[in-house]
């Protein structure tokens, strides 16, 4: 029973995750306010004025990790579920069920800071772009994930019906990537992308980075704790839930 | 340092309603999430306890 692998599938248990999580949230908590800090601090700061949008571009702090996050999320969504549905592990529909809620924030996010960014800078609340368009899509269809899961009463039924819609919607999520070179948009291309040298001062970046890793921690911490209230949910009648020391309390 | 006072780092250059309502948005909901998230946790917990007492006076 040393093997690895055996090891990493002995996390993959509702039982044992459950501590685990318990034990990684405050550090997570931890790092989300410290980059978060750091970030906001560089944001509004240190970042230089910019040139052509003036104070205004400091919307994009918020914007692009918000942005980034919906992308990202969706995809460890979509892993999760269909991990689920093809070796029908249980823990992982709890934690595609877990990130689902948080991804629609941080889609939510990105499309409001992005309209209150637009008016001034667009003229614009609201473009009928493909970059836009798609972002929308994104946020329906975390909408629709978690509005499918919840119609359904059996868990696992849900998991199954969900983890479909959620690899159907992966296709999405490039699209949005690269809607800015596939068409013509009003929104601007990437200013920082994996294959060459971002294209905005250092700074700037700086801050963008740093807000990303606190955008980032805060998932990773809130999705946790809320994969712990669906694990005690969906496991109310198991005997490890019921001797758990929180719920066996004080004798009384 | 961008600002020459208080005053002016609120102000955002003119677009204060646009930078503070993304950011008080931003904020606002990210505080809120986590407590309504430990508020499920806490009424699971709750149900759990009970069903515990429950079956402990049963069996009395």
């Amino acid at each position: 029973m040393n093997n690895p692998i055996i090891q990493w599938f002995k996390y993959g248990s509702p039982q044992s995750f459950y501590p685990l999580a318990g034990k990684m949230i405050p550090w997570f908590w931890t790092l989300a306010v410290a980059f978060g800090l750091a970030g906001l601090w560089i944001s509004f700061f240190v970042a230089p004025t910019d040139f052509q949008q003036g104070e205004g571009y400091r919307i994009i702090f918020i914007h692009v990790p918000a942005a980034w996050m919906s992308m990202f999320l969706y995809i460890v969504m979509a892993f999760w579920a269909g991990i689920g549905l093809a070796l029908n592990t249980r823990l992982s529909g709890m934690m595609a069920q877990a990130i689902a809620p948080t991804g629609a924030l941080m889609a939510f996010l990105s499309l409001w800071t992005g309209a209150i960014w637009g008016k001034p800078m667009w003229g614009a609340w609201w473009v009928w772009d493909a970059r836009l368009t798609s972002a929308l899509i994104l946020f329906f269809l975390y909408i629709g994930f978690i509005a499918l899961q919840a119609a359904i009463d059996d868990p696992r039924r849900a998991d199954k019906a969900g983890a479909i819609l959620a690899l159907v919607g992966v296709v999405n999520v490039p699209i949005i990537y690269f809607s800015v070179k596939w068409w013509n948009t009003l929104h601007q291309g990437a200013s920082v992308s994996l294959t060459r040298a971002p294209s905005m001062a250092t700074t700037m970046l700086w801050g963008m980075l740093l807000m990303a890793l606190a955008f980032w921690m805060y998932s990773i911490a809130v999705s946790l704790m809320r994969v712990r209230a669906i694990i005690l949910e969906r496991e109310a009648h198991t005997e490890w839930v019921k001797n758990l020391p929180e719920i066996q309390g004080k004798s009384s | 340092m961008n600002w020459g006072s208080p005053a002016e780092f609120f102000a955002m250059g003119g677009y204060a309603q646009y930078v503070w309502s993304s950011f008080g948005v931003c904020a606002a909901l990210m505080i809120l999430e986590p407590i309504l998230v430990r508020k499920r946790q806490s009424s699971i917990l709750r149900v759990l306890r009970r069903e515990r007492q429950a079956e402990r006076l049963d069996s009395q």
